[in-house]
């Protein structure tokens, strides 16, 4: 008797409170939204091919790269990992039979839902054309997109985050198993419950924003429109106060898995544990001093950008220790190079250079050149892609096991790992060099010498593509015809290690007492 | 750029053609050896890592003090790390603030235009009062200092060649100023997305021999310098029925104004700049003169931007002596 054959038909689906099971709902709708964000960038890219604007319309191709913006960053990115992975794991790592707030967490899930349905509903009914960056005035007063539906979707869903942020917090205080304290937590957690702190308190702001913007389009009262006595450059500092901790809600989960890949596949404990629970900390905390840096051209003060420089510049310390930790777990470990490792190892070496070339567009004088360029756009593909969406693929194999109870077929996902390692610095690469040259984003037709880069782009687009639907044919695949796994297969440290897989529906038949270190890899378990 | 045409580039090497782009070059290609170096470092480990330690080769894991952790190892890369981040960050703060604050060129000789955005075009106005949209011809080797806004949306102005960018913002004067240093067309883009033709807000600076340029100013008709016009403004609006010289209406004397401190009525002091005299016309009564009534009527949506930066220009061209003001 397991969480998967404990109940059958839709209701018990629907209606679970099993932590388990919502995030089997999750795993559902965040693939259907990401293979639609994913959609849409291909047509981007597609475009892209030629100069001209010959695809499709400049409207189209306007709603294309600002729906692929808006899914990918609310639909997908954000709830990826934490509502995932997250709600699976939390309790199982914390010796907890389930979230501490069961009913909210399926509810989060509605709400997600509901606003994944009004965001869908502005697409079909007239598409939205503003970026997912929703600036003013042009959303308030210019577009003619559904702008109030989309906006309304983004404000439902900041719910869903603020309601699994509230429960990861309060499971990760109250859930622990004897003996379980916070230094002893695996670093996933440590993640986890960063990164809600994040959702919890930097959500309610873009909430707040987006009922602002709602209000002046809607009634025309002036808060960002300066023909109406607003300031455009207010919304833009709210909107990046949100949207700039909303890329560490991304990160920080994606750091905590690729910490738990690699302490298992080099079979060594994590190096400096506490060095990276406090770098967690200290990314979280300085993410909320940075904003500013997407601003150092918008006519803000310039002195204020000198500030938010030298700040993005210290955020950068703590990630650059994290690479170095990794590195040093390596050192002496028993390394496998099973596809979770790969995926991990990709991580860390696009997230270095997603990290690096953010250290350029911190640097000023620098960033005048590359703002608004393709250059920011290779930078935070590189982080979010490169870095999250690798971590996101390293979790989902190596706890695929524990998930289904079956086996990936390893082939097949190093194959997967290889192609989008490469497809992916094929597409986001030549980026780099097109922005430092001056192309500017969210262009429907470009100058003629940038086609050669463009071009190089979309092949990688292709196989990107390729390396993406590989894993969701065969791990579909696997659900059926895939080995059976024991327990721990891949020889792991860790509380969800020593259920069954899949897990019962409890979890933990009596509840575990825990007397060593996270990552005893030193002793067998 | 004579290859502008070739479709098969890489592009490692854009053009560089203002007197800050080589430095903004330095800057770049420092940091990319730098950042170079870290990445080989890094995936050299890996590799190393990845053979020598690859699970069930003969490697000695005897116990060492780096196994686990060790703080003087942590604080040995932070320190580096840290040192070389400030040291970027100066470098980059420095040449921003020359580039986006610069001092104004010693000779006084700043060629003044006006830059107005809108949905899908750039309109320039020379000193001259000559006009062009989406193209603007200037001289090499002089300084050129823009006063911008927007009609409507934000829009941002583009010379990757300059390696300069500034957001063009509705209600709003952003300023930009650039020295270009060889001669040619550069393209110009609009940076911030602007709505359904965002691409297609694209010009060229044409950049001249100072002679040739003079042909070129003389070719041109001139309707009338901003302040010639500014100053037929300013009667046709009434602005001289409160304001002028033999008014008895009691209203600010704006002559000698420009770039001066103004009092206010609410208390403290604000700098009469550009945006200070547009922000009078526009909304009047948000800085109110000190000693002064709110009796001025807003000339909201009554005055477009064009006569706008011509009433700004008039006005600013009743203070003598230039100050280094936007």
């Amino acid at each position: 008797m397991n969480y998967l054959n404990a109940g059958y038909g839709l209701k018990s689906w629907l209606l679970t409170l099993d932590h388990k099971r919502v995030a089997w709902l999750y795993f559902i709708s965040i693939t259907g939204f990401f293979f639609l964000g994913g959609a849409a960038a291909t047509l981007v890219r597609l475009e892209l091919i030629t100069p001209a604007g010959d695809l499709l319309s400049s409207d189209a191709y306007n709603q294309m790269f600002s729906l692929h913006g808006i899914v990918m960053v609310w639909f997908f990115l954000i709830p990826s990992i934490p509502a995932t992975m997250g709600n699976f794991l939390l309790p199982l790592m914390l010796g907890a039979r389930d979230m501490a707030f069961p009913r909210l967490n399926l509810m989060s899930w509605y709400v997600f839902i509901l606003g994944g349905a009004f965001t869908l509903t502005a697409v079909i009914a007239g598409g939205i054309d503003t970026g997912w960056t929703f600036y003013t005035p042009y959303s308030t007063m210019f577009s003619n997109g559904a702008v109030l539906a989309a906006a309304t979707g983004v404000f439902i869903v900041g719910f869903s985050s603020i309601l699994t942020g509230i429960n990861f917090i309060v499971t990760t205080h109250k859930m622990r198993a004897p003996g379980l304290t916070w230094f002893r937590l695996p670093l996933f957690v440590w993640a986890q419950y960063a990164t809600s702190l994040i959702m919890v308190l930097a959500t309610p702001v873009l909430s707040i924003t987006l009922v602002l913007l709602g209000v002046e389009r809607a009634f025309g009262i002036g808060i960002f429109d300066p023909a109406l006595g607003g300031d455009p450059i207010l919304f833009e500092h709210l909107f990046w106060f949100y949207s700039h901790p909303a890329v560490y809600i991304m990160l920080l989960p994606a750091m905590g898995v690729v910490s738990e890949a690699i302490a298992c596949f080099a079979h060594k404990r994590i190096f400096g544990y506490k060095v990276m629970a406090f770098s967690i900390l200290a990314i979280a905390l300085f993410g909320f001093l940075v904003w500013g840096h997407h601003m150092f051209v918008s006519g803000q003060s310039i002195y204020a950008g000198v500030a938010f420089s030298l700040l993005s510049f210290l955020v950068s310390v703590p990630s650059a220790l994290k690479i170095f930790n990794w590195l040093a777990t390596l050192y002496k470990g028993h390394i496998r190079f099973d596809a979770p490792m790969l995926f991990a190892l990709s991580f860390i070496g696009l997230f270095l250079i997603g990290g690096l070339t953010g250290v350029f567009v911190a640097t000023l004088a620098l960033d005048i050149q590359m703002h608004d360029t393709y250059f920011v756009v290779a930078h935070f593909h590189y982080i979010m892609v490169g870095g999250m969406v690798s971590a996101y693929m390293a979790g989902l194999h190596f706890w695929w096991p524990k998930i289904t109870g079956r086996l990936y077929p390893e082939m097949w996902a190093r194959v997967s790992a290889i192609i989008v390692f490469a497809g992916f610095n094929l597409t986001f690469f030549p980026q780099f060099i097109l922005g430092w040259a001056g192309m500017p984003r969210r262009y429907h037709a470009y100058a003629e010498e940038f086609q050669l880069l463009n071009v190089f782009s979309s092949a990688g687009a292709g196989m990107l593509a390729v390396g993406y639907l590989l894993p969701l044919l065969y791990l579909i695949w696997s659900l059926r015809y895939g080995a059976r796994a024991g327990g721990n297969p891949w020889d792991a440290r860790g509380l969800e290690w020593t259920v069954a897989s899949p897990p019962p529906k409890e979890n933990f038949a009596t509840v575990p007492r825990v007397d060593s270190e996270a990552y005893a890899y030193d002793t067998p378990q | 750029m004579a290859d502008a045409d070739d479709r098969w580039q890489l592009l490692l090497f854009p053009e560089s053609a203002s007197s800050v782009s080589g430095q903004v070059d330095t800057l770049f290609w420092a940091m990319v050896v730098a950042c170079g170096l870290v990445v080989a470092l890094v995936f050299t480990v890996l590799l190393v890592f990845g053979i020598r330690y690859r699970r069930g080769s003969p490697a000695s894991r005897r116990g060492s003090p780096l196994l686990y952790h060790n703080r003087w190892l942590e604080i040995g890369w932070s320190i580096p790390v840290l040192a070389a981040f400030l040291f970027f960050f100066a470098w980059g703060a420095l040449l921003y603030v020359e580039i986006l604050d610069p001092p104004t060129p010693e000779d006084g000789d700043a060629r003044r235009v006006n830059v107005i955005g809108k949905q899908w075009m750039w309109k320039f106005q020379h000193p001259e009062g000559i006009r062009e949209i989406n193209t603007l011809h200037v001289a090499v080797g002089q300084t050129v200092r823009l006063r911008m806004t927007s009609q409507d949306v934000i829009h941002s102005f583009f010379v990757p060649a300059f390696r300069i960018k500034q957001d063009v913002l509705p209600q709003t004067y952003t300023r930009l100023q650039f020295t270009p240093t060889k001669v040619g067309r550069f393209d110009l883009y609009c940076a911030e997305y602007c709505g359904l033709s965002h691409s297609g807000m694209v010009g060229e600076v044409v950049v001249m021999p100072p002679s040739e340029f003079q042909d070129w100013l003389a070719r041109r008709d001139r309707p009338g310098t901003p302040q010639q016009d500014g100053e037929r403004l300013f009667r046709q609006y009434g602005c001289s029925g409160c304001h002028g010289e033999a008014s008895s209406v009691r209203a600010p004397d704006l002559g000698g104004l420009y770039g001066k401190p103004v009092p206010l009525e609410s208390g403290g002091t604000v700098t009469a700049d550009a945006q200070y005299l547009r922000d009078s016309i526009v909304f009047p009564s948000k800085h109110v003169v000190a000693g002064y009534a709110p009796i001025m009527p807003s000339f909201k949506d009554q005055i477009s931007e064009e006569d706008l930066l011509k009433l700004t220009a008039y006005i600013q061209s009743l203070t003598p002596e230039e100050p280094d003001a936007p």
